[in-house]
Parts: C-alpha cells; sequence; structure tokens
C-alpha cells in the first residue's frame, strides 16, 4: 500500500465507524455499534504507530500532498492534502492510542445510557477530525477539523442534553470558542492575504523570510508588523481551543459531558490542538519576539492562577479540569520559550497521564455510583485497588515525580524557560515554579481524599451529593441513580474501565525516560519546528546540559522543584489525613481569598454581565429596530410581498388560451426584430 | 452520391436503433397485452445496444459522412450516451405508472424509441435539412405521445396545444432558415460559417434569419417569451410524457442550438448573444417569480424549468469555450436532476391518483423517509445547494459569465435563484414538517426503487466529485470547437 492510501484509511477508518455507528446503531445494536468504532480506531492506532515506527527507523520519507482537490476559484486551490512528518506521526499516535482506549473504557462507562451508539458515533467522528487537523498540510483543512473537533467537543459536551447544565456548558464552550476562532480566521486572512496567496504550509513558510519586516496598517497611520499581528491572531484561536486565560473559561464547565471525553477530548487531544498549531507554525512565530511574549504571558497567567483554583474545587473532575488548564499553561509557556520540542514533549506525556487521571476519576464516580463530591469518598483504596494504583501513578506522573514521564517534560520546560531571553521569562520561570507545589498540593489533596482517609459517604450520605452545581433535580430519568446508599459499598470496575487504566498507565511511567533524548536533543523534528537558533539559543543550551534521563532525574533530586513538589505531597497528607480541621481553619482565616478563588477570579461573572448580557442588549436593539422594522418589515416582507403581487401578474399572463400563446410568440418576434431592426437602421 | 466512398460506421448506432425500432414495432403486433413486457424489455435491450454500438463506433474527433448531412463527434457522442441513458430511465420509471394508467402499450415504447431517434438525428445533423428533419420526427412522436391517452381531457389539450404551438415555431424556424440560406447560400452548416466568416453574405438578410431562427429555438427549450406551452403540457401530460418532453429533447435542443448559433451563425455571436442574454434574464425571472404561485407540483417544476433554461442560456451566451462546456455540464446534470425528480413523483402517484400537488408531499418523511430523503436532495440540487451538483452546474455558468465582464447579469441570476430557492425548500418543509394527509402505502417496484435511488444519489456524488464529468463536458466541447 503506497503512503497516501495509508494516510487516507488512517483518517477515514473512524470516519466510517462514525457513519455506521450514528447512521445504522438503531439497527446494528449496541454491541455491534462498539465493535465497528472500536475496529476503525484500532486500525488508525496500529497504522498510526507504524507510521511512527517507520519514522524512527528512518525508512518513512516525510510526506507532504494533496489527496482531492475540491475547488479551485479565482487561481485559490482548496484540497485536502496530508503533511505527515515526525511531529504529525507523533500526534497522530497519541490521538489514535488514547481514543482506542478512550472507546474500549466508554463500555463500561456508558452501559446503562441510551444514546450508547451516539456516543460510539461521535467519538469517532472525533477521533477523524483530530486527525485531519493533525494531519493537514494546509490553513483551510486545519481550519475544517479544527471546527469540527469544535463541533463534536459541543456535541458531547452537551451530550445529556436534558440538564441545562449541560447545554449551559456546551453553549458556553461554543460561543467562548467563537471568539478564538474569529481571531484564528482573521489570522488565516492575513495569511492568505499576505503569504503569496497560497494556504499551502510550504508555500506560506517559503514566503515568511521575505515578510519579516513588513509592515501593515490596520488603522490609518499605525503601522503594524505583520509576522506579529499575523501570530498573534493565530494564537488567538490557539487561546480559545487549548483554553488559555482569558478564554479558558468553558473548560472547567466542560466537565457537564460524560468523563470519557473529559479523558478524550478536554485533556488529551482537542485542547492540544491550539498548541500543535503554534509549533507546526514555528517558523512564523519564530520571527516575532513580541508574539512569543504575548504566548508566554498568556501561558504563564493560566499555569498559575488556574493551579490555585484546582485547590477549592470539591468536584473530583474538577479538580482534573483545573489541573488540566494549569498544565496547558505549562506548554504554552513553552512554546513562548522557543522550547516547541519541550511543549510537544509535554502534550504527548501530558495525553497519557491526564487521560489516565481522568479515566480513574471516572472510574471512581462509578464506583461511587455516580457522585463526584470528594467529600462524600475516602477510604476508595481498599476497594479498588487497580484505580487506586493508577491513579497514584497518573497523580505522581502529573507533580514531576523523577523518572516518571511527566517529571521529563515538566521539568525540561522549566529548563527551557530559564534558558529563555525573552523579557518575560524570568516572571514565567518563577510562576511556573510555584505551579509545581500548588499542582503537588491540589493532586494529592484529591487522591488522599479519595483513596485515603475515613469512608465518609456513609456519615455524608443524604446531606449533599453530586456536583457543586445544583441541577439534581433535573437529572434525566433514564441517567444512573446517584450516590452510594448507607448500606453500599463502592466496587472496583469491570476489566473493561480498568484495562484502559493499565494500558495508560505504562505510557505515563515510561515514556518519558526513553522519549527525551531524541525528542528534545536528537533531531527527531527536525525539518517540522524551526528555531531561530541565534535569537532563541535555549533549547541549544539545554542540550548542551543534558547527559541523559538517569542523570537529568538523579540532578533533579536536589533542585528546587523536586523540593517543592514533595512539600506540596507532605502538605496535601498533613492537611487532609492528617489534620482536616486546618484546612477549615485557614478557610475561615481567609475567607476573602476563598471567595475569589471559589469564583473562579469573577472573571465568569464579568463575561456574563459584560459580554452576555451586553451583546444581548445590543442584539435586541438590532433586532427591534434593524430586524423588525427594517429587514423584516420592508426588505423581506416588502420584497416577498413585491414578488408575491409579481408572481400572480405573471400567472395571470398564463391564460390557457392557445391564441395568448401563439400572440406572444409573435410579440416576442416583433421584440426582437424591433430591437435589432432599430439598431441595424440607425447604425 | 457515391456509393463506394459511403462510409457508414459513424452512423452504426442510428442504423441499429431504427432497424431494431422496426423490428420492435413490427413483433409488437403479435404480442398481447399481458406479454407486453416483453416489448418493454426489447426496447431497453436497444437502449443497451444502441449505447454499445456508440461506445465502440466512437471517435474522439468528427467524422462527417452521408454527404455531410451528418457528423459523429464527441460531442454528440456524450450527448446522445446520455439521452439512452434517460430514455433508459423514464422506461424504467414509468412501466407500473403508465400500466396503471393502459398506456402500456407498443405506441408507447415505438414512440419513445422514434423520438430518441429523431433526437439523434438533431444532434448529428450538420445540415439545416437533417436538423429539421430529426426536430420534426421528434416532435411529431412527442404529440401523439402526449394524446396517447386518448379520453384524458388534460392530455388531449395539452397535446393540440403542444401541437399548434409547435408547427407555429417550426414555421419560425424554417423562415429563419430559409432567410440564411438566401443570404449564404448554403444550407450545411460549416458552409454557413465559411460565407459568413468570407463576408459574402448579406448582413441584413442574416440578422432577419437570426430572430426567427432564435425564436424557433427557443421554443424547444422553453425560453421566455416562447415558454407559453411549458406549463400546460408539463401539467397536462401524463407524468411519464412529461418526463420525455423535460428531460432528453433539453440535450438535443441544446445541441441544436450550438449546432445553429454556435458552429453556423458564429460571425454573428454579438448578435444572438445579446438576444440570449434577454431571454435568459426574462426566463429566470418569470420562470423563478411565476412558479412561487403555484400549487401544482408539476407546473412549479414546469416554471422552474424556464429558469433553468435561462441559466443554461447564461453559459451559452458566454460565448467561449467555458461557456459552451459549463452550459453542457448544466444540461447534463439538470437532466439528471429532472429525472430524479419526476421519478419520486410517479413512485408516489398509484393507479387512479396523480401525486401532483404541492400538498399531496405533505408529511411524506413520516410516510416513507427515503423517498422523501430522494426528493430532498433534488430539491436542493435544483435549488443549487452544495454540495450538490445543481450547486456546480450554476457555479460554472456563473463563473463563465463573470468572466467575460457581465457581472451585473451574475448578480441578477444569483439574486433570481434565490427567489427559486423559496419554492423549492417549500416543498422540503411540506415533506418534513407538515403533517400527513394520505396515508396510503407507497409500493414502487423494485427496479425502479433501485435505478431511482441511484439517479438522486448520483446529484450528490456528482457534486462532491464533479470534476471527472466536467473534465468530459470541455474535452467535448474543445473537439467540437476545433472543427470550426
Amino acid at each position: 500500500m503506497d503512503m497516501k492510501s495509508l494516510y487516507l484509511l488512517i483518517a477515514l477508518a473512524p470516519l466510517a465507524g462514525s457513519l455506521i455507528a450514528g447512521l445504522f446503531g438503531w439497527a446494528i445494536g449496541r454491541r455491534a455499534s462498539h465493535v465497528v468504532t472500536i475496529l476503525g480506531v484500532a486500525v488508525s492506532a496500529v497504522l498510526s504507530l507504524k507510521v511512527l515506527s517507520g519514522f524512527i527507523s528512518g525508512q518513512t520519507e516525510v510526506f507532504n500532498g494533496s489527496v482531492y482537490t475540491w475547488l479551485t476559484v479565482g487561481g485559490h486551490e482548496y484540497a485536502v492534502g496530508f503533511l505527515v512528518d515526525k511531529l504529525t506521526a507523533m500526534m497522530m499516535v497519541v490521538v489514535s492510542c488514547v481514543s482506542l482506549m478512550v472507546h474500549i473504557y466508554t463500555i463500561g462507562y456508558m452501559q446503562e445510557d441510551p444514546g450508547y451508539q451516539r456516543f460510539f458515533s461521535y467519538i469517532s467522528l472525533f477521533t477523524f477530525s483530530m486527525l485531519m487537523l493533525v494531519m493537514s498540510n494546509n490553513f483551510i483543512q486545519l481550519f475544517f477539523g479544527w471546527e469540527a473537533v469544535g463541533l463534536v467537543s459541543y456535541l458531547l459536551i452537551g451530550f445529556w442534553f436534558k440538564r441545562p447544565t449541560a447545554t449551559f456548558a456546551n453553549l458556553k464552550a461554543f460561543l467562548v470558542n467563537r471568539v478564538g476562532d474569529f481571531g484564528f480566521l482573521l489570522g488565516i486572512g492575513l495569511v492568505l492575504a499576505h503569504f503569496g496567496g497560497s494556504l499551502n504550509y510550504n508555500d506560506v513558510f517559503a514566503a515568511a523570510p521575505a515578510l519579516a519586516n513588513k509592515t501593515i496598517q490596520i488603522f490609518p497611520g499605525v503601522e503594524w508588523s505583520l509576522m506579529t499581528v499575523t501570530c498573534i491572531l493565530l494564537f488567538v484561536g490557539a487561546m480559545g481551543k487549548s483554553a488559555q486565560f482569558p478564554l479558558h473559561v468553558w473548560l472547567p464547565d466542560s466537565m457537564e459531558g460524560p468523563t470519557p471525553i473529559s479523558a478524550l477530548i478536554h485533556a488529551a487531544t482537542m485542547v492540544t490542538a491550539g498548541l500543535f498549531m503554534v509549533s507546526r507554525m514555528s517558523p512564523l512565530f519564530e520571527m516575532s519576539d513580541t508574539a512569543l511574549n504575548f504566548v508566554m504571558i498568556s501561558g504563564t497567567i493560566t499555569a498559575l492562577f488556574m493551579g490555585f483554583l484546582g485547590i477549592v474545587q470539591n468536584d473530583i473532575k474538577k479538580v482534573v479540569a483545573y489541573s488540566t488548564l494549569s498544565q496547558l499553561g505549562y506548554m504554552t509557556v513553552a512554546l513562548g520559550a522557543s522550547a516547541y520540542s519541550a511543549a510537544m514533549f509535554h502534550v504527548m506525556t501530558h495525553a497519557f497521564f491526564k487521560a489516565l487521571l481522568f479515566l480513574g476519576a471516572g472510574s471512581v464516580i462509578m464506583g461511587m455510583h455516580h457522585d463526584q463530591d470528594m467529600r462524600n469518598m475516602g477510604g476508595l483504596r481498599k476497594y479498588m485497588p487497580i484505580t487506586w494504583i493508577t491513579s497514584l501513578i497518573g497523580s505522581l506522573a502529573l507533580i514531576g515525580t523523577p523518572f516518571f514521564s511527566g517529571f521529563y517534560s515538566k521539568d525540561s520546560i522549566i529548563e527551557a524557560v530559564a534558558a529563555s531571553h525573552l523579557p518575560f521569562a524570568g516572571v514565567a520561570y518563577w510562576a511556573l515554579i510555584i505551579g509545581v507545589f500548588v499542582t503537588a498540593f491540589y493532586s494529592f489533596r484529591m487522591y488522599f481524599l479519595v483513596f485515603h482517609g475515613k469512608e465518609r459517604w456513609m456519615e455524608n450520605h443524604g446531606a449533599h451529593h453530586g456536583h457543586d452545581d445544583d441541577h439534581d433535580d433535573e437529572e434525566p430519568s433514564t441517567d444512573h441513580h446517584h450516590g452510594l446508599g448507607p448500606n453500599d459499598k463502592p466496587h472496583e470496575s469491570p476489566w473493561v474501565v480498568t484495562l484502559p487504566l493499565l494500558a495508560l498507565a505504562i505510557p505515563s511511567v515510561l515514556i518519558g525516560f526513553f522519549a527525551i533524548e531524541p525528542l528534545l536533543f536528537g533531531d527527531f523534528f527536525k525539518g517540522a519546528i524551526t528555531i531561530d537558533a541565534l535569537k532563541h539559543p535555549g533549547m541549544h543550551e539545554l542540550a548542551e546540559e543534558f547527559h541523559g534521563p538517569v542523570a537529568m532525574a538523579v540532578h533533579a533530586l536536589s533542585t528546587l522543584p523536586f523540593w517543592l513538589a514533595l512539600s506540596g505531597v507532605v502538605v496535601a497528607w498533613f492537611f487532609y489525613l492528617k489534620a482536616p480541621q486546618i484546612p477549615a481553619a485557614i478557610k475561615q482565616q481567609f475567607s476573602a481569598v476563598h471567595k475569589v478563588l471559589e469564583n473562579k477570579y469573577y472573571l465568569d461573572d464579568l463575561y456574563f454581565n459584560l459580554f452576555a448580557k451586553g451583546a444581548r442588549a445590543l442584539g435586541t436593539l438590532f433586532w427591534k429596530v434593524g430586524d423588525m422594522l427594517l429587514i423584516d418589515g420592508l426588505m423581506v416582507n416588502g420584497t416577498a410581498k413585491l414578488v408575491g403581487v409579481f408572481s400572480r401578474l405573471t400567472r395571470k399572463l398564463q391564460t390557457g388560451f392557445i391564441y395568448s400563446y401563439a400572440t406572444t410568440m409573435i410579440i416576442g418576434v416583433l421584440g426582437l426584430m424591433t430591437l435589432w431592426f432599430a439598431g441595424i437602421i440607425l447604425r | 452520391m457515391n456509393w463506394a466512398d459511403l462510409n457508414l460506421v459513424p452512423v452504426m448506432p442510428e442504423i441499429f436503433l431504427i432497424s431494431a425500432l422496426s423490428v420492435i414495432l413490427l413483433l409488437d403486433l403479435f404480442i398481447s397485452d399481458a406479454k407486453r413486457g416483453i416489448t418493454y424489455g426489447l426496447s431497453l435491450l436497444t437502449l443497451a445496444g444502441t449505447a454499445a454500438l456508440q461506445v465502440y463506433t466512437f471517435e474522439p474527433y468528427a467524422q462527417y459522412t452521408l454527404s455531410n448531412m451528418f457528423v459523429a463527434d464527441p460531442l454528440a457522442s456524450l450527448v446522445k450516451l446520455a439521452m439512452y441513458g434517460a430514455t433508459a430511465m423514464i422506461l424504467v420509471y414509468s412501466r407500473q405508472y403508465a400500466a396503471d394508467r393502459d398506456m402500456f402499450k407498443g405506441e408507447f415504447f415505438t414512440l419513445a424509441l422514434f423520438a430518441l431517434f429523431g433526437m439523434n438525428v438533431m444532434v448529428s445533423a450538420s445540415h439545416f435539412l437533417s436538423l429539421y428533419m430529426g426536430l420534426e420526427l421528434l416532435s411529431l412522436s412527442l404529440y401523439a405521445l402526449i394524446a396517447l391517452q386518448r379520453d384524458s381531457v388534460p392530455a388531449t389539450e395539452a397535446a393540440m396545444k403542444y401541437f399548434v404551438l409547435g408547427a407555429l415555431a417550426s414555421g419560425l424556424l424554417l423562415y429563419g432558415m430559409s432567410m440564411v440560406y438566401g443570404a449564404t447560400g448554403t444550407l450545411e452548416i460549416a458552409a454557413i460559417a465559411k460565407s459568413i466568416h468570407g463576408g459574402s453574405a448579406n448582413q441584413l438578410l442574416l440578422v432577419f434569419g437570426l430572430v426567427f431562427l432564435v425564436a424557433g429555438l427557443a421554443f424547444k427549450l422553453g425560453a421566455v417569451p416562447f415558454h407559453m406551452w411549458i406549463p400546460d403540457v408539463y401539467q397536462g401530460s401524463p407524468t411519464a410524457i412529461t418526463l420525455m418532453i423535460g428531460a432528453a429533447p433539453k440535450l438535443a435542443a441544446f445541441v441544436f442550438i450550438f449546432r445553429i448559433l454556435v458552429q453556423g451563425l458564429d460571425g454573428l455571436t454579438g448578435d444572438w448573444q445579446s438576444m440570449l442574454a434577454i431571454m435568459a434574464v426574462l426566463s429566470m425571472a418569470i420562470g423563478n417569480i411565476t412558479a412561487i404561485a403555484q400549487t401544482n407540483l408539476k407546473r412549479m417544476l414546469a416554471y422552474s424549468t424556464i429558469s433553468h433554461m435561462g441559466f443554461l442560456l447564461l453559459g451559452l451566451l458566454a460565448g467561449n469555450e467555458q461557456g459552451y462546456s459549463s452550459a453542457l455540464f448544466y444540461a447534463v446534470t439538470y437532466v439528471l436532476t429532472t429525472l430524479a425528480s419526476f421519478g419520486v413523483i410517479m413512485a408516489l402517484s398509484r393507479a387512479g391518483f396523480e401525486c401532483d400537488k404541492l400538498e399531496d408531499l405533505k408529511g411524506l418523511n413520516s410516510r416513507n423517509s427515503w423517498y422523501a430523503a430522494l426528493m430532498l436532495l433534488t430539491m436542493f440540487s435544483l435549488a443549487g445547494i452544495p454540495p450538490l451538483v445543481g450547486f456546480y452546474a450554476k457555479f460554472a455558468v456563473i463563473k463563465a459569465i463573470v468572466d467575460i465582464g457581465l457581472v451585473k447579469l451574475a448578480v441578477f441570476a444569483v439574486a433570481m435563484s434565490l427567489i427559486g430557492a423559496f419554492y423549492y425548500l417549500r416543498v422540503v418543509k411540506h415533506m418534513y414538517f407538515d403533517e400527513v394527509q394520505d396515508t396510503s402505502p407507497i409500493v414502487v417496484r423494485g427496479d425502479m426503487q433501485l435505478v431511482l435511488s441511484l439517479n438522486a444519489l448520483a446529484l450528490l456524488v456528482l457534486g462532491v466529485l464533479p470534476e471527472r464529468l466536467i473534465e468530459i463536458c470541455v474535452e467535448a466541447m474543445k473537439q467540437s470547437l476545433t472543427v470550426l
């Protein structure tokens, strides 16, 4: 099989599964639906692994070509094309493998849900869209994939569409992403207008160096650097998709969706699309320090302040969600520091251990009969041993324990930021260092609350269960019952759930150790990622200090991040196991701070009151004056009435009498004659 | 005529068609009504055989024969193949329909094949005489077909109207031809073109003739103001016959116009361009606007045809290869869409019931969601909604006129298709959002079900992958234009 058809197969296999399960799911039943979708994704996963191993062994060449031209307008070609290099291959493996695990896991998690086939169809469709996004060789297809994953994300957040909170959350995600996509589209527009008229990556990158100092006037009289404006606009798109401050507000709410998709879409893959895009565009970003600084600031704020929010959450999924936000911030900071390879490395390791943590959280939720409040948990270790051990591994990887995968990627990011020469890098460095402590603290707060300590579900029963939000009453009647009864015991999940946990635990531990050297300091990303080594020498300096993964881990034992992480764990242990009265006391003492955190820095309220209500007020005005009066009243209904009048008039001409028909024809001939002979005679 | 030089190979498909047709005509006399299926099968076989010969004798250049009266070029071959396909599909669609209405007789098939033969002659004519002969053979067969139900008042009325107006149009056409003959001294299309280019022809006489020619041609196509017969004939004829009038003859008429105006009167391009432009504007406006006021589905589609012919004229009047090939693409895909839309109407009709009112479609989705989906595809395609093929066809002709600088005309065309979208979408609304009124079961023969489904799905497939067909159209046009 030639490479083109292989890549096509990788992308289309999940689509086929999705279509079958989506269109014929009612006919073929639940079992067949999950079999076809899993089969489709498995084909993608196996072939993606083959492609990646081909790249590692050097047998596979970079593929860049179009596979289908949809149309050509005014010299612009709109084609579906693939650019598969090592960066793409890595993302393909991450997407398809995590997706495969999530597919299997879903069999257990969605077992009793009436929308079983629909769910499988959606997640396979997501896999297809995400693969199209990462495999694209042009901006149009990138944008298609971008919107398609957004759409599926919207559909899945609102999967339980009878819950008002779920529909609110998906609308919110959709609207916030519109803001990002607007910027993204403007960025693509600038690329189309100024970079030689092509939307193919390679043409754009080839045209870019000549435009390094070009300026454009957006407002008359003010010159802007084209490269900076383009990059910032593209990054605004990434801010929406990858949930960076200030467009991060949709991600915590997206936890209204079923847990498998939180793992797949809102932790492992879709939210990294923005980071992937920036890495892909590294030849452009490298030319603008301003844009890189912008990226770094946004990432820093996200990394630190979203970590703080993780501390005050009681919903197990929300904790993981804020942790995701904070980790995405880390990756974004790495992008700003020109450490694209470190960012992508963290994308990969994070995909595995965060998917693991989410799926573990889902397993806990199942064990607790769909109770998500950590205050009702405790001591689950002995009831759910596999979930416990895998969650522990995930948490250790997340906080950056030496030798775990998270350690290598996160430490590389911190080192890269330390080596960066950008003006903001100093602040970013310290924010990330503090972030290490925060991460360790909230991760192990969750771990201890859930798996250790007293078995609180017995005492707390009836007082409060479910989510923080007050939607328990509106649960769809088909949903599972909530919480454990007084005599119930949590139980370990079935094998379809624990198998993916175990499968994800392996890369969470090992992949960093084996991948760091080729990925960061070898030439794995050569050709895919461009770094201007003169202006941004950070990664090169790092490479000189690197003496192998073991040395790096041993060395880390004497550095600040390790001790901060350790102290985070110890403090969490002390607060939540040893002396549980302390957190309550602190909460009392610093109630103002706590309130700010609990309200998520009041950003939601700000957006809601300012933008949502403002937009509505403006919309109402336009609607009343513009729509009702002008457009509907005068133009639409007016035109429609006019057309109607004409319509009745011309209908009357059709008398049904043959002589009037013949007369019309004769008049037609006469009319033509008059027109032409008048012309000829006057000529 | 020198018999030794006579090259009959390019005419083989026509010879086979007329021979097989004669055989069917004779055989049918000895077949009882109960075994009429044999005639049906033989007709389909004839079509298949003709098509096979067409492919077999295909040459990628123009071949003249029969004293230069007949030309076989890629354009003719392409259009003929499309017409064979269209006729075969009509026969499949009308089998049950005709049987229910006592029309499943030998005449039905032989007249249909005679009409096809007439169209073949039209498409391959390179001489005014053969052109006219083909046209008359087609017209006479169609008159008779419409009146096949002798006792039906609307059908006989439609046949009468068509006949009288058609005779008038033929008169105009003949008169125009005689004027051109007077100006150039020849009836052979290539010679006419040469004479005009040579400058020896009388200009005044030529333009005079052109007006009449255009009027006659416009009648065949059904362009305003020569469109009056279309609504009445479409509505009055049995749906199977409506389809015979509305499908393949449009293709034949397109080639007919191409041969006369483009190949023959190339020297008068400036003149006929403006005439076509006037008719295109009027057709798009009157067709689309009047269609809104219709309550009869067939009548609505008749007005829709008028507007589509306006679009077809847009491509022709562009006056260059791009325009002609996009018009050819438009014609081919339009015929395909028409087949599907009338096919669904026939599928929904049954003995004693014509599904020809808009409200007959109400709630179709809940009665049979598959036919509703097929109708949805055709309506979207007619309205020009991507990714269906109708979008591409419209896009191509509009692009052709934008490229020659007629932006205002293009804007007008887009506005008109916007108005047109209303009544197509109204059909969709009826099917999907209205309450069912007629709950009788829909029974359709298996073969028809299959062909109709493939037909409607082809609209989608061609919309996603239009490349190949566009290439074929461009290639065919290129060959026909190099003859000039």
